[in-house]
């Protein structure tokens, strides 16, 4: 058995994630979770196990299962001196509650001048790559960066997860905060048991190089770490790794830095191509590093297409030979 | 008057066996066909729980248990209706035509698993909690722009009465008099959550009075009470009557889906005794060897027919070709649009190469 330091705990994901709950429900009381099976059965993924026996039903709340009923109520609550935690199902399914969160949760501090306002985290399981049922599987974060008024926010690791949780948990206004399905148990790493949070806007530089940047997040940073060990060995370029962890706002300087030192990018996500953030990510890098850029961005990214029933979704997602072939691509050139 | 009272449970055989109503003429050959479609149904759940322990389909979802409310409703509609199912309703679909090889492509990830046979009307399994309902109301109001009298009959859960889109289907269907049967199956939970948690409405056949539709509440493992209740509400669609909503009283056996560990929300005893008791394939074998019609031969016989059917059916689908990626992007518009032939282009200059 590994020794884990004192005032550390060895945790997956999704274990992390209940911690950030469990820390700041013990520190606030205003914050509540609710959701579809996140009380009795803990969630269809456990992140929310044991929290109901903890905090009871009051503060664990199994709602009705109807997503727009829970962020419009939640709503209600956030602007009523509490703090709700949302849980949907799968990202799949936040569509019914796509107008409460366009229409309201996102634009009340603005409607009102700030009078009313709305703490809220929209938590949600995404990505494919786990053989899960259609629709299960979806990455449209692209669709909420684009709302105005709320922040997105993608871990990729345990120890990010809960400090990002927690932040958004304190943020004052409403955050999405997706979960990649595929990282939830793929590793336990050190999580501090104390509260930390990790401030929302900045990026974290996964691995340190000075030839090419790789812009990636959530469940496709494992790949991109894969792909480049396994480039390296036989290349003599160093590839810089940047996980984004938060897709609204960018971290601007971060990218910024990296460009300028790099002058190559590829960017790495497994949304469809079109429209997705990696748009944005090139924008920033227009604005703040063009004439560092030696070569046009290259993209790794899903197909413009629904994301595809099971037998499929492989071929569907960026897979670590398609990242390296990005990286021939734009250091060639 | 309380809603339970208001909306008494229809039943037409009870759990001993008997008739309850005396206008139903029992038919030998009609409870040996419900009987055969019920194991039918049965033994194709048991195979794909087993297929999915054995890793050669993915994510399953079982019915055992609502076999009655299924294959009882699906065989009251007809050739030309609309049936729109959930993930749970394989019983329904393949009692309406659906092919068992296409049942088992579904369940490997396949999309060819969604293709109903030639001439059948069914919808690919809907995913988002009562979304369909909507779908049926709009395919009925076609049927109706269009003078005919097909119908059309939608599959949903106690659960998937929460969401707005319920609502609105069934006054959309309710405002423009859409021929469309709303076939609830209660069974009790919406994965982890209780009826009495989701809703403080004792019935879920009270909703159909606020929107004026005529709604009734029959016990769902009863196949005869199912099939009977159904064709007076098919009947009434197709003559212009407007829509119905059933609320078929039920229990799932076993899990959600393989996917859910039923220990953590509630005692499975409950299952167990119910398997003894209200089971819909032992209320009709009862009915049966009360009418002196019994034979166990033929229900040994009916199984090894099945074995074969089903056996048959997985051979097919697991020397089905294999996946092809152009089906994905094939099916994306009717006409290709620069964006996704790129994409498909890059994909599978890759894949030549060996990068994927
Ligand atoms: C819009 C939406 N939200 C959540 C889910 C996840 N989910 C799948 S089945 C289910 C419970 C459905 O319960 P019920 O309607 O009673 O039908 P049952 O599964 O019991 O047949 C949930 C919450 C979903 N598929 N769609």
């Amino acid at each position: 058995m590994t020794t884990v330091a004192a005032g550390l705990k060895k945790l997956t994901m999704v274990q992390a994630i209940t911690d950030a709950m469990r820390t700041m429900m013990r520190e606030n009381e205003t914050v509540l979770v609710l959701g579809e099976d996140v009380g009795v059965n803990g969630g269809v993924f456990r992140a929310t196990d044991g929290l109901i026996q903890e905090f009871g039903e009051e503060r664990v709340v199994d709602t009705p299962l109807a997503e727009s009923g829970i962020i419009g109520t939640s709503v209600g609550l956030a602007v009523n001196g509490f703090t709700p935690i949302c849980e949907m199902q799968f990202f799949g399914f936040i569509y019914p509650a796509f107008n409460q969160i366009m229409t309201h949760a996102t634009r009340m501090r603005q409607r009102s001048l700030g009078r009313y306002t709305v703490p809220m985290v929209i938590r949600a399981p995404y990505g494919a790559g786990v053989k899960a049922p259609e629709i299960h599987s979806d990455s449209v974060e692209a669709l909420f960066t684009h709302v105005p008024g709320l922040k997105v926010v993608a871990p990729s690791n345990p120890y990010d997860a809960k400090g990002l949780l927690i932040a958004s948990i304190e943020d004052p206004d409403p955050v999405l905060f997706i979960e990649p399905m595929r990282c939830y148990r793929s590793g336990r790493t050190e999580v501090p048991e104390d509260k930390y949070s990790i401030p929302l806007g900045k990026a974290a530089k996964v691995k340190e190089g000075t030839d090419v940047t790789i812009f990636t997040w959530g469940a496709m940073v494992q790949d991109t770490v894969q792909a480049v060990q396994k480039w390296e060995e036989t290349h003599e370029e160093v590839c810089e790794i940047i996980d984004l962890r938060t897709l609204y706002p960018l971290d601007k300087e971060a990218i910024k830095e990296s460009v300028e030192k790099t002058g190559r990018v590829v960017v790495v996500h497994e949304a469809p191509e079109t429209g997705g953030v990696s748009g944005d990510i090139i924008s920033v890098i227009n604005d703040a590093a063009f004439f560092y850029l030696k070569a046009p961005v290259q993209k790794v990214t899903g197909f413009d297409t629904p994301v595809p029933v099971y037998s499929l979704e492989q071929d569907f997602l960026p897979s670590a030979r398609k990242i390296t072939a990005a990286l021939e691509q734009v250091l060639k050139y | 008057m309380g809603a339970d009272n208001q909306f008494p449970v229809i039943q037409y055989v009870n759990e001993a066996g008997s008739l309850k109503q005396d206008e139903v003429k029992l038919h030998k050959e009609q409870l040996y066909q419900f009987y055969f479609m019920m194991v039918r149904a049965r033994m194709m759940d048991k195979k794909c729980l087993n297929l999915q322990r054995q890793g050669r389909i993915g994510t399953y979802v079982q019915y055992e248990g609502q076999e009655a409310a299924q294959v009882g409703s699906a065989l009251a509609v007809e050739d030309g209706d609309w049936m729109f199912p959930t993930y749970r309703d394989h019983a329904a679909t393949m009692s309406f035509g659906h092919s068992l090889r296409n049942l088992f492509l579904y369940w490997k990830g396949r999309l060819e698993g969604s293709i109903p046979p030639e001439g059948r009307n069914i919808f690919p399994p809907a995913v988002p909690i009562a979304s369909q309902l909507l779908h049926a109301a709009g395919a009925a109001w076609a049927e109706k722009k269009k003078n005919s009298d097909r119908v059309s009959i939608v599959y949903f859960g106690d659960g998937a009465t929460s969401e707005g889109d319920f609502h609105e289907g069934l006054n959309f269907a309710s405002v423009f008099h859409a021929p469309v049967v709303f076939f609830n199956q209660n069974n009790g939970y919406a994965i982890s959550v209780p009826m009495e948690k989701q809703m403080k409405s004792k019935t879920i056949a009270q909703k159909g009075l606020a929107y004026d539709i005529p709604s009734l509440r029959i016990d769902g493992n009863d196949i005869l009470a199912v099939y009977h209740e159904t064709v007076k509400a098919v009947a009434r669609a197709r003559s212009g009557g407007g829509p119905t909503l059933i609320e078929a009283v039920t229990w799932r056996y076993g899990a959600h889906t393989t996917a859910d560990d039923p220990s953590k929300y509630r005692d499975q005893q409950e299952s167990e005794i119910r398997r003894k008791t209200t089971d819909p394939l032992l209320r009709v074998e009862r009915l049966l060897k009360n009418q002196g019609w019994w034979k166990e031969e033929e229900k040994e016989r009916m199984e090894a027919e099945i074995t074969k059917e089903i056996n048959q059916a997985l051979k097919e689908a697991e020397k089905f070709k294999p996946a092809d990626i152009d089906e994905l992007f094939d099916h994306v518009f009717a006409e290709p649009v620069w964006p996704i032939e790129e994409q498909r282009k890059q994909h599978k200059r890759l894949s030549r190469e060996g990068i994927q």
